[in-house]
């Protein structure tokens, strides 16, 4: 039996701390995983607590991200609780493997530390790697600052494991500027995390020996695209009801409230910036700033799930601003950002006319600066004045050299 | 807000000081923040190490700080390293260094007209913990300059901080912070 460790209310931990001790209190069954800058600290952490006897499950080092996922999969597909972490290239290497999982219907949790994909090489945060992993069936959600990755991995087990759901799920946090960034975080003692996040209960387990199932099988066209509707079609409709669930369950233990889609300052907000990651939080001071220096009604928008998409919630919170800028902390290589394309598609078919513009910043960890927010938000303040964009439809904020704008 | 910005090369225990000194800080109810720049992460590598305090939750997470105290712990830095860089009127620095601030200052002429501490801890650190691990020490210094917490305090809470270390290494890092308290001209 585990040790129970005793922490203070408020512990200093950085992201990566604050992740593992979550998962440490999930007393989770397996842990395969392979290092990888920013994400190290996670398991190097759990490896630690493990080996003072504060874990009862198993600890594989692998021989790669591709080997880690693939150990968690067959895991999973055991029947037990299973997590991991990695960034960038890691997460990468992880792709092929992260459409088996949730192809197959298994609940895993996993840290994805955002950083930047190279080349060049960069270890820095920015969300090329969560953005890579937009399309692979797993549920995304995404932690602003130490706490929320502490939290976020409590509602992921809670939801992944759903005999419901039965999907895997990822908990975003930005690489130093969260993962490695010591803030206060307020703590669950181990029984009370524990009981949160539940027993685990297993489903079609392959060690359930008197009940021989097959998993990981092959479909052609004759099956294949119902089991991927099937797939969709959980992600769709289960996922976000379990997720609201979850999220006023924990209301109700911590007093902490997290939502699909995050506001701040919208209730009266004339224009408004949407984004992920650490940048809501300061997009959220300098809206309060905007406000009382510069007499503009602004507001953030803050992405909790990126996936499944909460088309719906974004449309209604939106629904009253004049002009939007969408910030996108990954290069969109060819085309408008992501967060551009998907707000602009949640809002198309509404009555909202808002002016929506498309903002690249911090690529490889470049800094956003208060500085930057201002400008955005003095850019979006004139698009609502003018009910048309002032600016090029695509900029780039903090880069060096001549201004580099699109369309 | 308090701001504080460390001045260091990687190894000398920049961020582990940073950390020490918010768990120091979480404990009396304030929020706080500490971060690094690991820039090309190699050992003796110039480094910059961050703090905020504040009364309320701390939403900010930009690098760009205008820092109300520099604390550098390496003395080359300060001829190498930007460490007046986006400095405000009354931004105080404490500086580790062999030579007396007059000395400092006339062998940096960028620190004149500023307020400038200086206290020796690479050496208090040789000379108590073993080696030139000038972090600790330079949190002694911090709270001499600075008058944040009562020294029996802030030592009680450092104590807490460095609990997995052998208890040898614990008392000397307490006559460490002690000395750079006492010294810091």
């Amino acid at each position: 039996m585990a040790d129970t460790m005793e922490l203070r209310d408020i512990e200093v931990w950085d992201g990566n701390m604050a992740a593992s001790q979550a998962l440490r209190q999930a007393q989770v069954d397996v842990v395969a995983a392979y290092p990888i800058t920013p994400s190290t600290p996670i398991v190097e952490n759990y490896a630690g607590f493990k080996a003072n006897d504060y874990v009862d499950g198993e600890f594989v080092m692998t021989e790669s991200e591709h080997g880690a996922m693939s150990c968690c999969i067959g895991a999973a597909a055991a029947g037990g609780r299973v997590a991991t972490a990695t960034s960038s290239q890691g997460f990468a290497l992880m792709v092929e493997t992260l459409y088996s999982a949730s192809g197959m219907r298994l609940p895993i949790v996993l840290n994805v530390v955002n950083r930047a994909l190279g080349a060049p090489l960069n270890v820095n945060g920015d969300h090329s790697d969560m953005y890579l992993g937009r399309d692979s069936g797993w549920i995304q959600l995404d932690a602003y600052c130490p706490q929320e990755a502490y939290d976020m991995n409590f509602i992921a087990f809670r939801v992944s494991e759903d005999h419901d759901v039965r999907l895997p799920a990822i908990v975003n946090q930005d690489g130093f500027m969260t993962s490695h960034t010591a803030q206060g975080v307020k703590t669950l003692s181990d029984e009370t995390a524990y009981k949160f996040v539940g027993e685990y209960k297993p489903m079609n387990d392959m060690l359930d020996l008197d009940h021989p199932v097959t998993h990981g099988v092959q479909t052609e066209e004759d099956w294949h695209f119902e089991h991927k509707a099937r797939q969709h079609h959980a992600l769709m409709t289960v996922v976000i009801p379990k997720i609201e669930a979850a999220f006023a369950d924990f209301e109700k233990l911590t007093g902490r409230k997290y939502n699909i889609v995050e506001t701040y300052n919208m209730e009266d907000a004339e224009v408004a910036v949407v984004c992920m990651g650490t940048s809501v939080e300061t997009a959220r001071e300098v809206a309060v700033e905007m406000r009382e220096q510069h007499g503009i009604k602004a507001g953030v928008v803050g992405i909790r799930v990126f996936r499944p998409w909460p088309l719906q919630q974004i449309a209604a919170v939106l629904s009253n601003v004049a002009a939007v800028g969408l910030l996108d902390r990954s290069s969109p290589h060819g085309a408008m950002g992501t967060l551009y394309n998907e707000v602009s598609g949640a809002l198309f078919n509404t009555d909202t006319k808002a002016v929506l513009t498309n903002y690249i910043y911090g690529l490889g960890g470049r800094d956003l600066t208060k500085a930057h927010l201002t400008a955005i938000f003095k850019e979006l303040k004139a698009n609502a004045d003018a009910g048309k964009p002032t600016t090029p439809l695509q900029q780039y904020i903090g880069l060096r050299g001549p201004k580099l704008s699109f369309f | 807000m308090l701001e504080i910005r460390w001045h260091s090369r990687a190894g000398q225990g920049a961020v582990t000081g940073a950390k020490g000194l918010a768990d120091v800080v979480s404990t009396t109810g304030k929020h706080v923040q500490a971060f690094a720049f690991y820039g090309s992460a190699k050992r003796g590598a110039a480094m910059t190490a961050y703090n905020r305090v504040d009364d309320k939750v701390i939403l900010n997470h930009e690098k760009y700080m205008s820092p109300d105290y520099v604390l550098v712990i390496d003395p080359a830095l300060v001829y190498v390293a930007d460490i007046t860089a986006n400095e405000k009127e009354n931004t105080t620095y404490i500086i580790t260094t062999h030579l007396s601030t007059e000395e400092l200052i006339a062998s940096q002429p960028k620190l004149a007209g500023r307020k400038v501490y200086t206290v020796d801890c690479i050496k208090i650190s040789q000379e108590t913990i073993g080696k030139a691990i000038p972090n600790t020490p330079m949190l002694g210094a911090l709270m001499k300059v600075s008058g944040m917490y009562d020294m029996e305090f802030f030592k009680e809470n450092m104590m807490r901080v460095l609990k997995k270390l052998p208890q040898k290494i614990i008392d000397a890092n307490m006559i460490a912070i002690q000395r750079a308290y006492d010294e810091v001209k």
